[in-house]
Formats: structure tokens, C-alpha cells, sequence
């Protein structure tokens, strides 16, 4: 997937000396290992700032919010599909953008890398590499090995649109798509739980939160002008670490991606703590699927699963 | 619990039917039991997964929102887009840990003030028999 930065480039390049967009969002080297950051590329001269490895997990479609110039945004699979509910929310217009697909073969989890090592001993690691599909962590004390496949990143690893749904153009062939993953074998796990089990596995879940929102800054699906959090008149939700108020907040937060979200994993990523709060949003991406028939992202026709409604749509819990 | 342990439940009504109900119930001088707190609303598809969190976290042992039977719609698809949002909320409140019975959704017609009164009283009972609720409240607010 590395030798994918050419491609990015030349198309890059290309498009910025033709005019065709006034910038190309991707990704440049972070200052430390495995921690990329955004790029926006104005200049052909700035082309060789864009690289592409494993470790482009964030969510670009978060950057085109409200934007007014023409864009070549760089996307993997749930970028895209990011990309196109940008679209159907009338964030971003499909014409404004020129799509660098990139077919994903999933991102490579840092906390994974973390634990090859021994907890507790602050090694640090220097340098990522990737050859043959074997990861190769070099630290002072030596280098350690690792299957890629193993390390890839929770939600990476039960992927079902590696391949972007749009683009204008892609940098290499599709890759296979995962066949035959059980998405929501642990969602199903803790709906079996009876409540009591349930509310302490949340309350243990949160328990570390410290709500500082990277996960709601990080999704390209939190774009309203004063988020809820944020509200003081009335104040729905207590700013406090309480866990009441954490759980609030994880809740609400889960509830607005109804039916939105790609489960794209930024969230989690971003967690300064490495909290699981996509077992909150994966649980609403099931009953979307199961009571609506609804994934999101996928079309651009189609209009999201709480804008729409049936007449016969479920309702045996109502009386 | 102690003996004299009332359910306090807030209901949600929408203002052309449900709430009809109710008054219609109250001006024939049927019988329901007096543990719903109502809050009138102008349509079942106002309400917000924060009317209901914000109840419970403020003590509510029981929610209860209750609007128009689908197609009778006073704004004509309200209750419809409603109906999707509740059954994502109440699957997603459940999954993470309130009992099932705690949170109640009904369609009841401005006429059915029969109706009315027996699902009063199964939500009343269905409250009741799960005892205080202690989850999602917050212990230390100060309510002005």
C-alpha cells in the first residue's frame, strides 16, 4: 500500500498545475512515528509533502465541511462513503471535489504496535516499516516483526468497503473485499447482558473519559455550529467528568451519528485514553441495517435512514 | 424502597391527541393513577433524545412519550419520522443498561380515552415493579 505515494503525487501534481482543484487534501509525515498528520497542498512545488502508508487513519471528509473551493481530497473506503453523506447533508458539492480514491487494506492500530513491547517500559519507538505484508517496529534495543494482518485496527479489521464507493480517479487496482465478517459479534455479546451487567460494562468503558472531545472533533460526521456539549441555555448535558455526564455525552454523541456513521474508526484513534465508544456507534449501525435495511454512505441518491420513513416500519414496542 | 414508594413518570404528549386524551379522560372522571408528570408538545416527531435523557438524569423513575396513531399525523408525517428516532433511542437506552419498562412509547387517539387509561396503568405498573430508578440520574444536580 506504500508505493502508493507516487501515484498520489502525480495525480496531485497534475491537478494542481491544470487548475482542475485549488488544493489536495492528504496526508504529510507527523513528527513521530505512525502519527501522520493532514496536509493541504496548494502548491505543485509542495506535491512531495504527500505520502501514503498505514498509517492514514483519520478521516479527511472531516476537513470539507462548508468548503468553497474545488478540492481533491485523497480517500480510502470510508472516506468516501463519509465523502458522499458530506454530500447528501449538503456539506460539500459533489462537483467541487475530485476524488483520489485509494483502495485500503486497512490502517495499523499504534496502541497494537505499543503492546508488542512490554507495558509499563517506556521504549520508544523510532521507526515503523512495512515489507511483505510484515509490520517492522525498530526501537533502540533492536527491531521486533509482526504480521500486518494482526495489527490492523479494530474497525479496519471487520472492513467491508476497503474500496472507495466514489471517485474520479483511483491510485491503484480495488483490493479483495472481506468476505464473510461478523460485524457485531461483541455488540450481541453485550446485548445479551442483562441491564445491570450492561450498565457496569458502560460505566467501566468510560470510566478513564476525560471529555476532552477528540472523538467529536475527529468525526467528520460532528459539524453543528454549537454542538450540544457546548450548549449552556438551556444545558442538556453537565461538562463534568461525572460519570452520568460521560455517559450522557457518549450516548448523545452515538445517537447523532445514527444512521451517519462508517465506522471509519477516527474516533477511537484520536482517544487520548483508547476508550471503545464505537461499540455505541456500531450498535446504532446494526439496528439501522437490521430495522431499515440502511449503510451508510453508499449511495448518493438515496436519502439517510432519519429523513425518510415507511409506513410499515417497525413498532412493536409502541403501543 | 420505602413502603409508600411512588413512581414519578413524565409523559410526553403531543398536543392533538394524546394530551386530548387525557383531558377527555379527566372530564369523564375515569380512574388512572396519578404518577405521570405530563409535558404537553406540539407533535410526537419534537421530541429530542435530551427531553428524555434530561428527564431521567433529573430523577424520573419512567418516561412515557405518546402521540398520534401513524396516518393521523395533525402535521401529517410527524409521528412517522418520530417512530424511527424512538426505536433507535429505546434500543440503544436499553442496550446500554436502563431496564426495559422504564422508557414507554404509544399512539393513543384524541378519543381513546380508554385507551389512555389502560396504558396510564400499565406504564404506572410496569415502573413501578422495577422500583426507584437509579441509573442515569445525577445525584448531585441542583434543580433551580
Amino acid at each position: 500500500m506504500s508505493n502508493y505515494t507516487d501515484k498520489i503525487r502525480e495525480i496531485s501534481e497534475r491537478l494542481l498545475k491544470q487548475g482542475k482543484v485549488d488544493m489536495v487534501i492528504g496526508f504529510k509525515k507527523g513528527t513521530v512515528p505512525m502519527m501522520n498528520e493532514p496536509c493541504f497542498v496548494k502548491k505543485p512545488e509542495d506535491i512531495s509533502k504527500l505520502v501514503w502508508d498505514s498509517h492514514c487513519g483519520i478521516n479527511l471528509a472531516n476537513y470539507l465541511t462548508d468548503r468553497k473551493e474545488k478540492i481533491g481530497v485523497i480517500a480510502k473506503g470510508c472516506d468516501s462513503r463519509n465523502i458522499v453523506t458530506h454530500v447528501i447533508e449538503n456539506k460539500i458539492k459533489r462537483e467541487q471535489l475530485f476524488i483520489i480514491g485509494v483502495p485500503c487494506e486497512g490502517m495499523i492500530d499504534r496502541r497494537k504496535i505499543a503492546s508488542m513491547f512490554q507495558t509499563g517500559s517506556e521504549t520508544e519507538i523510532l521507526s515503523v516499516a512495512e515489507q511483505n505484508g510484515k509490520i517492522i517496529v525498530r526501537t533502540k534495543d533492536g527491531e521486533k516483526t509482526s504480521e500486518r494482518a494482526d495489527l490492523l485496527q479494530k474497525n479496519c479489521a471487520l472492513c467491508v468497503h476497503r474500496n472507495p464507493v466514489i471517485y474520479d480517479e483511483l491510485v491503484a487496482e480495488p483490493v479483495a473485499e472481506q468476505k464473510n465478517i461478523d460485524r457485531y459479534a461483541d455488540i450481541r455479546e453485550i446485548e445479551a447482558m442483562p441491564p445491570d451487567q450492561k450498565w457496569q460494562y458502560f460505566d467501566d468503558l468510560f470510566s478513564a473519559c476525560i471529555r476532552c472531545y477528540a472523538c467529536r472533533n475527529a468525526c467528520p460526521l460532528c459539524y453543528c455550529p454549537t454542538c450540544f456539549v457546548d450548549e449552556s441555555r438551556p444545558q442538556w448535558v453537565g461538562k463534568s467528568t461525572d460519570p452520568i455526564d460521560t455517559k450522557t455525552f457518549h450516548f448523545l454523541r452515538a445517537y447523532h451519528c445514527a444512521g451517519r456513521c462508517t465506522d471509519c474508526g477516527s474516533c477511537e484513534r484520536v482517544c487520548p485514553v483508547g476508550i471503545n465508544m464505537r461499540v455505541l456507534t456500531r450498535k446504532l449501525e446494526k439496528d439501522c441495517f437490521e430495522s431499515f435495511g440502511w449503510e451508510a454512505g453508499l449511495s448518493l441518491e438515496q436519502r439517510p435512514p432519519l429523513d425518510v420513513y415507511k409506513t410499515n416500519d417497525p413498532e412493536d414496542f409502541i403501543k | 424502597m420505602s413502603a409508600n414508594w411512588e413512581p414519578k413518570i413524565v409523559a410526553f404528549f403531543c398536543n392533538w391527541c394524546t394530551y386530548g386524551a387525557a383531558d377527555l379522560a379527566g372530564v369523564s372522571r375515569m380512574q388512572y393513577p396519578p404518577n405521570i408528570r405530563v409535558i404537553r408538545i406540539p407533535c410526537s416527531g419534537r421530541m429530542s433524545p435530551k427531553f428524555i435523557l434530561s428527564a431521567f438524569r433529573n430523577g424520573a423513575d419512567g418516561v412515557w412519550v405518546s402521540g398520534c396513531h401513524p396516518g393521523d399525523c395533525h402535521y401529517l408525517e410527524g409521528n412517522y419520522y418520530a417512530r424511527r428516532k424512538f426505536s433507535l433511542f429505546k434500543n440503544l437506552i436499553e442496550y446500554m443498561g436502563i431496564e426495559p419498562g422504564r422508557l414507554h412509547f404509544s399512539w393513543i387517539s384524541s378519543a381513546e380515552a380508554t385507551k389512555f387509561v389502560e396504558v396510564v396503568t400499565g406504564v404506572t405498573d410496569a415502573v413501578r415493579a422495577l422500583g426507584p430508578h437509579e441509573k442515569f440520574v445525577k445525584t448531585n444536580v441542583k434543580v433551580a
